[in-house]
């Protein structure tokens, strides 16, 4: 499969041929035709594949003071949970994250790549990208590789010089901007929380306590969810970990257990 | 194909290129043109060659706007700036498309002096033969500016420049008298400095003026207008200047 190095190529493209006539836009991206028995049900197979990977939960909304993003770290395979550990929430530069739904290491390294190119970006203009811009810089990536079997479903959080940004973006090549979203086979039950909880005006501690909670209440249910409960805060100066929770003992400061009366005592057996 | 491959553009014993220098040749042959920032205002004005009766001479715009806040004058080859011009106009609309904000000044001038540059170093083609003045509004900051290219594909931005036939009169001109100013007073200096090597009229000279809400071009009435003022203010120098010497 072609590998995308367009972001290290320059500009314009090389010529020669007299049919430059028609230039301006680079040609547009080609690829080899899949080496399968199956050409027409092979895309099918690959989502199959792949779909017990979006086991997953994160989310992330834009308040008064910036974008808290949240995410869990259960990575699973079918029934079988094969980290507890995982990083869902991407730096890709001091003042932008990603999250990470859906395949593992395309997440990993679409990220890495757009933060390559958020870099090149300042070095050449002397000024960072924004979100907007870069979101549709992966965007774009994505939608070129359509149809090819990634599986990415990522939310870009940041804040530049307009404020704070939140954009959606999945390997179908969507993109959308919005206040609020979550990701993942855990997202339903985050929603619930998340939305029924939320305020513009909450403060970051407030904002924190809420993603936290959404995410739990999401590992609780969602089987392919759990771990760690991963809070980032992402302000005018950039992002910084708030907090990594086990959900497990979350577990236990959301459901704590009352002590009841006891019915009937056990009683040791004198020994015969 | 293989006859497209033998480079045009090579390097003297010297270390000169001369298909470049022989580029500046047809740019020094050009109409002549200025460009001048102010502090919320650029200017750019371009001689005009008296239009032939039969022609439209409205279809011979020689200030063309490449975005809604950039505009361009050329020194040179007209049908290369056309090429040029085109291709600067769809990388500005690429760039929206893809980082959804409008190009900075700096950033279409460097692509436009990058393609410059590209043909002076393939196969088959010859340098363009033009140097451009873009002028623009940063959509963010705000901040005005002027940037030159030239065919062998540098820039630099500038607080005021001259290309084309007579630049270095004009240049040398506006080195002399350039001053901070705003609004109507740098209007006043792109043409003061034009008419240096123009003859005065609004029928030779086209003016167009950059400002935060986008390009408008000035129109005959109003270029004589300014000229007029100027004529004025050149005599009103010549009498003071003569004026004292009587006075006892």
């Amino acid at each position: 499969m072609k590998l995308d190095t367009s972001g290290l190529e320059s500009a314009a493209p090389v010529w020669g041929a007299p049919s430059e006539l028609v230039d301006g836009f680079s040609a547009a991206p080609s690829f080899e035709v899949p080496n399968t028995t199956d050409f027409d049900g092979f895309q099918k197979e690959a989502i199959q594949m792949v779909k017990p990977a979006k086991g997953t939960t994160t989310l992330a909304f834009i308040f008064k003071e910036g974008v808290m993003v949240a995410a869990d770290s259960r990575a699973s395979m079918g029934g079988y949970i094969s980290s507890q550990s995982v990083k869902k929430i991407i730096e890709i530069n001091p003042y932008m994250l990603g999250t990470m739904a859906g395949g593992a290491a395309d997440c990993q390294f679409w990220h890495r790549n757009l933060g390559i190119k958020c870099r090149l970006h300042e070095l050449a203009n002397k000024r960072r990208i924004s979100v907007t811009g870069a979101s549709k810089l992966l965007a774009n990536i994505l939608y070129s590789y359509r149809g090819m079997g990634l599986s990415v479903g990522t939310m870009i959080a940041g804040w530049d010089e307009t404020g704070p940004g939140l954009y959606y973006v999945d390997s179908e090549g969507g993109r959308l901007k919005g206040m609020r979203f979550s990701v993942g086979s855990g997202s339903p039950y985050a929603y619930g929380v998340l939305d029924n909880g939320y305020r513009y005006d909450m403060s970051v501690e407030e904002a924190a306590e809420l993603a936290r909670r959404a995410i739990y209440h999401a590992t609780f249910r969602d089987g392919a969810s759990g771990g760690v409960a991963s809070v980032y805060y992402v302000g005018p100066n950039g992002w910084k970990k708030l907090s990594g929770d086990d959900v497990g003992e979350l577990h236990y400061k959301y459901y704590p257990v009352m002590p009841s009366t006891v019915e009937q005592e056990m009683v040791e057996v004198a020994a015969a | 194909m293989a006859r497209y491959d033998r480079a045009i553009t090579v390097f003297s014993p010297d270390g000169h290129l001369f298909q470049v220098e022989y580029a500046l040749e047809a740019v020094r042959k050009g109409n002549a043109a200025v460009g001048v920032r102010g502090t919320d205002i650029v200017v750019l004005g371009v001689e005009k060659k008296s239009a032939a009766k039969l022609q439209d001479s409205r279809s011979v715009r020689k200030i063309v706007n490449l975005d809604d806040h950039i505009a361009l004058a050329c020194a040179g080859l007209k049908a290369d700036a056309r090429v040029l011009i085109n291709r600067a106009r769809i990388e500005c609309q690429s760039h929206r498309l893809t980082v959804e904000d409008p190009v900075t000044v700096e950033y279409i001038t460097r692509y436009i002096a990058g393609l410059q540059q590209k043909y002076t170093q393939s196969g088959g083609v010859r340098p363009f033969g033009l140097s451009t003045l873009i002028v623009g509004f940063d959509p963010y900051s705000g901040v005005p500016s002027l940037y030159q290219t030239d065919p062998s594909g540098t820039f630099s931005a500038w607080k005021a420049n001259a290309t084309g036939r007579n630049s270095n009169s004009i240049r040398e001109f506006l080195e002399k008298n350039y001053k901070e100013t705003s609004g109507q007073e740098t209007i006043k200096l792109a043409i003061r400095a034009l008419l240096e090597v123009v003859e005065s009229g609004g029928k030779n000279i086209e003016v167009a003026v950059m400002t935060k809400e986008g390009l408008r071009q000035l129109d005959e009435a109003e270029i004589d207008a300014i000229a007029a003022e100027i004529e004025a203010e050149k005599e009103a120098v010549e009498a003071a200047k003569k004026a004292p010497p009587k006075e006892k």
